[in-house]
């Protein structure tokens, strides 16, 4: 073989941590646009998703919803249902008395409901039987007796709950007074010297609608429990540890956590939908425990238009203070979070609404205030940029009036105010690289934005919106000291090696980033590795497929199992060679001298020779994201190892005579550090483009507050959502640094592109045609009412013009990086200096 | 309910299959529950998605809409029988090639349809893909990818070049 078959020279030593300076020449995996190790099952139809799995004598679960959206339950009886021929169980909600959520603080559902239900579709009692037919018919059977409780169905009427008011008018027991779920008021520097040093200050109001995830694949889930006492439970889940964890507390008297196996199958999309451990996936598994047969479920998609978990319904309010030059000296932000009927992901939600502005833009002093509310309605959580769009609405569109009031561009007040890379935010983010900049200089070069913006005729107009993401929440949903990823390596002496993750593929590929990162390391092409992932029983922790963490954690934690496997060949190939161990590099499954590079031997003689000296060859790696400076309360939410930055032009044509628009074109800049896989990344940032404009045009989870809760259109048809007709045309830029704290470089790609998109869209209406739609979505309805508004004379536009009175708590404060501040809430700063100053832990020796 | 069983026999990706099914059952539910090909998927039962488009005759049509007993005896073809003897057909490839197939779910679907349309339509502009591929919704890629993918498989087939560009693969 000729030397320059080899491909690029090996990295020489490299340690992991300088990986992300390894020119992109010196890598023969990473960075290439490789096809998905998976590719050819997916587009052949081999893929086994959670309902194409059967098993022998296997029984068909459905579920009793709920047709009231909050009611006490009066008396269920079974009888007729269990009578039927071909059921073999009834569940109801006594049998599972045990309360489990995915939060620790808010363990506040049931597998079915007990004593009330909370929404149109609560799930009430659970059947098992021969058929699917069966099953349905015997649920119909079960006789369920409500007596109906005052309906709350936004969050004003949360917000006006009366505290005399009986105690089960409140929908649930917690949380701090009526049906405030939760009430947070964070406060960074000194927001009263902010606004008396402004020169322009404005309030506005803002609401973004609640809309949903929309998977192709429909919740579905496996359980099968064996005559040796062990559970197995196979789900659409993106979070199998997690499902683990509450399958684990619920089953507690009938199998312990050790003998339960969860294995996440490939899900048919997640989005955050399957990110909370469900109903459904219990009340199969208790199933299968009462029949003794395997038992299955699969939703009917107005089922999982129910089971929701989807975006919040907020609404904001935000006062914003700007120096003549257009910097922000302060703001002062307020959002409402229409939680739906449980907590959820809602404590998270509600931080992260306030916890990412300041890592776009520099901001002197910083007020966050939020509430979550209950209301009758499915339960809300994280989609796709969790808690984080909403007010990346609020702030763009803020932006957008003070470039015009101040006689600034889009552009000038952006990229005025940028964060810079390695930092601090006023609310303590770190932030790392940061390629914001280059991002907006290819979208508004690309588009042309500067030479058309306000100069094109009525009707036509650009709009621009920038944005910040986390890769991967900064610490898990559990408080623990544990890795938030493991990987384990065998090493074969076939020269196979096998990578165990508990990782789960929900389509953006993060099983073929695993072999990317050990192909990369270990010189092997990535379709000649084999990935088990996502099963309890046999792979390492990881935490699951959410807030972008999977490539940045999994890919870290690969890099170090690799390397220790590196670690572990070199020495023997270097004695066998009679060469350096500096010398011996990988490349093109071979194991050689790179001074002279036909000198070596074949991987897999490598993997003998090691094996031979050291007994079975395996390694582990593990990882866990930097401590964060933020160490007031509250300041859990919003770090991240670092941070990926988006810029998006969306052009619009609206008709002025309907307010109907079309959206021809987008341009989308992405900071992405370094690619893993381009290809990979393009897909995510087109599919965010795609996901963010049905969000900003027409998507939406609507519900009759005069039908007491009933969803108005459970049903793909009725839910509008962008077809093949309405997707625009995207110009696609890849720009950034390699970020030291990403394999490789590597930031996220799943969620932040997602985020620019309804806000740009918003503010190219109003370069279009001169009126402000406040309120996503953007429906061309909103559009001509604001038209007319203009046409009458009056304040063309339409939006919200309140939030609901709230008594919030006492502020926590925090002095700013730049105020001198620790992180800390003032309050416990000044403890903690009185302890340093001897007056601190008292007694003992 | 009648649960008595019907024997049919159907003619599934060039072979002939022999079924004893409810005459009530879809052909989703023949294809996926009797017949073991659970490539064909399922968004909605309800026509709205397209996820189960299957091609009968040559036609894309919704298999969750079709009752089994009406296409007996008529060629069906699924998403198993696209590939020939293990070589992947051009659009199956370049979905593979471009991330097209992201989830996967709806993969099957727009595959179908799409071979339809480049049967009848040899070398369709991106308008006429949008058009032929509208009935089917994917939520993971914004259809770029698939467009793209599209376009290459029938370059392919008229055996003009057929290289990803780099804007596809690596952005602009």
């Amino acid at each position: 073989m000729a030397t320059e078959d080899r491909g690029p020279a090996p990295i020489e030593r490299p340690e992991g941590k300088h990986l992300h300076a390894v020119p992109d020449d010196r890598l023969a995996v990473v960075g290439k646009p490789w096809r998905k190790i998976d590719a050819r099952a997916r587009v052949t139809g081999q893929t086994r998703y959670a309902d194409d799995l059967s098993a022998p004598r296997m029984a068909f679960c459905k579920l009793l919803r709920s047709t009231q959206a909050h009611a006490r339950i009066v008396r269920i009886d079974t009888s007729a249902a269990e009578a039927m021929p071909g059921v073999y169980a009834v569940l109801v909600g006594k049998e599972l008395p045990i309360a489990f959520g995915i939060l620790p603080v808010s363990q506040d559902e049931h597998t079915l409901c007990i004593e009330k239900v909370r929404f149109v579709g609560d799930p009430v009692a659970a059947v098992a039987a021969v058929d699917e037919d069966t099953a349905w018919e015997a649920c119909r059977r079960i006789v369920v007796e409500y007596a109906p409780l005052p309906v709350v169905s936004d969050v004003f009427e949360s917000a006006a709950t009366d505290p005399q008011a009986p105690a089960e008018h409140r929908i649930h027991d917690y949380g701090r007074v009526g049906n405030f779920h939760r009430q947070e008021n964070l406060e960074f520097g000194d927001l009263a010297q902010g606004f008396a040093e402004s020169d322009l200050v404005r309030e506005d109001y803002f609401f973004f609608e609640g809309n949903t995830h929309l998977p192709m694949e429909e919740h579905a889930t496996l359980a099968q429990f064996d005559p040796d006492g062990k559970l197995c439970v196979q789900s659409s889940t993106q979070t199998p540890h997690y499902l683990h964890r509450a399958l684990a507390k619920v089953l507690a008297e009938h199998v312990p956590a050790h003998k339960i196996r969860v294995i996440a199958c490939p899900n048919g999309g997640g989005f955050g939908g399957k990110s909370d451990p469900f109903s459904h996936e219990i009340a199969v598994a208790m199933l299968s425990i009462k029949t003794g047969r395997p038992v299955k479920i699969t939703l009917t998609r107005e089922e999982v238009f129910y089971t929701h978990r989807g975006r919040h319904p907020v609404l904001m309010r935000s006062r914003i203070g700007v120096s003549r030059s257009g910097r922000i000296k302060a703001l002062d932000f307020e959002s409402h979070l229409d939680g739906g009927s449980y907590g959820s992901y809602g404590t998270a939600s509600t931080f992260y609404t306030g916890a990412l502005q300041c890592v776009t833009y520099q901001v002197e002093n910083y007020w966050f205030r939020g509430a979550r509310h209950f209301t009758n309605k499915a339960p809300c959580g994280p989609k796709r940029g969790h808690g984080t769009p909403q007010p990346r609405f609020a702030l763009e569109v803020q932006l957008d009036k003070l470039a015009v009031e101040l006689g600034l561009d889009p552009v000038r007040i952006r990229r005025d105010n940028l964060t810079e890379a390695n930092s601090l935010t006023a609310n303590w983010m770190r932030i790392g690289t940061q390629s914001l900049r280059q991002c907006i200089d290819k979208v508004v070069d690309g588009s042309r934005f500067l030479e058309r913006w306000q100069k094109q005729p009525y009707g036509k107009g650009l709009g621009l919106a920038c944005s910040s993401y986390l890769s991967g929440a900064g610490l898990p949903i559990y408080w623990n000291a544990l890795p938030h990823s493991g990987v384990q390596l065998k090493l074969d002496r076939s020269g196979l090696v096998t990578v165990f993750c508990g990782s789960t593929d929900i389509g953006q590929g993060s099983n073929s980033i695993l072999a990317y990162v050990v192909g990369e390391v270990l010189g092997l092409e990535p379709q000649d590795l084999r990935v088990v992932t996502s099963d309890t029983d046999l792979t390492p922790v990881d935490l699951g497929s959410y807030s972008s963490r999977v490539t940045l954690m999994t890919g870290n934690a690969a890099l170090q199992a690799a390397e220790r496997a590196r670690d572990l060949i070199v020495p023997h190939v270097a004695d066998k060679l009679g060469v350096p161990r500096n010398r011996i590099g990988f490349a093109k499954g071979r194991v050689f001298d790179v001074g002279d590079p036909d000198r070596g031997m074949p991987f897999a003689d490598a993997v003998q020779l090691a094996e031979s000296k050291l007994g079975t060859l395996g390694t582990t790696g593990s990882y866990r994201p930097p401590k964060s400076p933020a160490r007031y309360k509250g300041g859990g939410v919003g770090p991240s190892a670092n941070y990926s930055y988006t810029a998006a032009v969306v052009e619009v044509d609206v008709d002025p005579e309907t307010g109907i628009y079309k959206v021809p074109r987008v341009w989308v800049a992405h900071d992405i550090g370094r690619s893993i896989n381009p290809c990979l990344v393009m897909g995510q940032v087109e599919g965010s483009v795609y996901m963010g404009l049905g969000e900003a045009m027409m998507e939406e989870m609507s519900y009759r507050p005069d039908r007491f809760g009933v969803h108005k259109i459970p049903s793909m048809l009725d839910y509008k959502s962008l077809t093949s007709m309405e997707m625009p045309e995207v110009t696609t830029w890849l720009v950034g640094d390699p970020d030291p704290n990403g394999p490789f470089g590597a930031k996220e790609a799943g969620q932040g592109p997602l985020l620019p998109m309804m806000p740009a869209v918003a503010n190219a209406i109003f370069d279009a045609v001169g009126v402000r739609v406040d309120e996503v979505p953007v429906t061309p309805e909103k559009v001509f009412a604001a038209m007319e508004l203009a046409r009458k004379g009056k304040d063309p536009r339409v939006g919200p013009t309140r939030t609901p009175p709230v008594e919030w708590p006492e502020a926590r404060r925090v002095r700013t990086p730049w105020q001198g501040g620790t992180g800390l809430e003032i309050e416990r700063e000044q403890e903690e200096l009185a302890a340093s100053r001897g007056n601190g832990p008292k007694g003992g020796a | 309910m009648d649960r008595r069983k019907t024997l049919g026999e159907f003619r599934v990706n060039g072979e002939r299959r022999e079924v004893a099914y409810e005459p009530h059952r879809t052909l989703l539910e023949v294809l996926r529950e009797d017949l073991g090909l659970t490539g064909t998927k399922h968004g909605c039962e309800l026509g709205e998605c397209g996820a189960c488009t299957v091609l009968i005759d040559g036609t894309p049509v919704l298999s969750c809409l079709t009752l089994a007993q009406e296409v007996e005896d008529r060629p069906i073809e699924t998403i198993e029988g696209m590939a020939d003897k293990g070589e992947l057909h051009p659009l199956q490839d370049f979905s593979a090639e471009l991330g097209a197939s992201q989830c996967g779910y709806c993969s099957a679907g727009f595959m179908l349809a799409a071979k339809a349309l480049l049967a009848a339509n040899p070398a369709p502009t991106r308008d006429e893909i949008r058009a032929a591929l509208a009935g089917n919704l994917c939520r993971c890629t914004g259809y770029v990818k698939i467009f793209e993918a599209v376009e290459l498989a029938a370059a392919k087939q008229r055996g003009e070049p057929c290289t990803p560009s780099r804007e596809c693969t690596h952005g602009h």
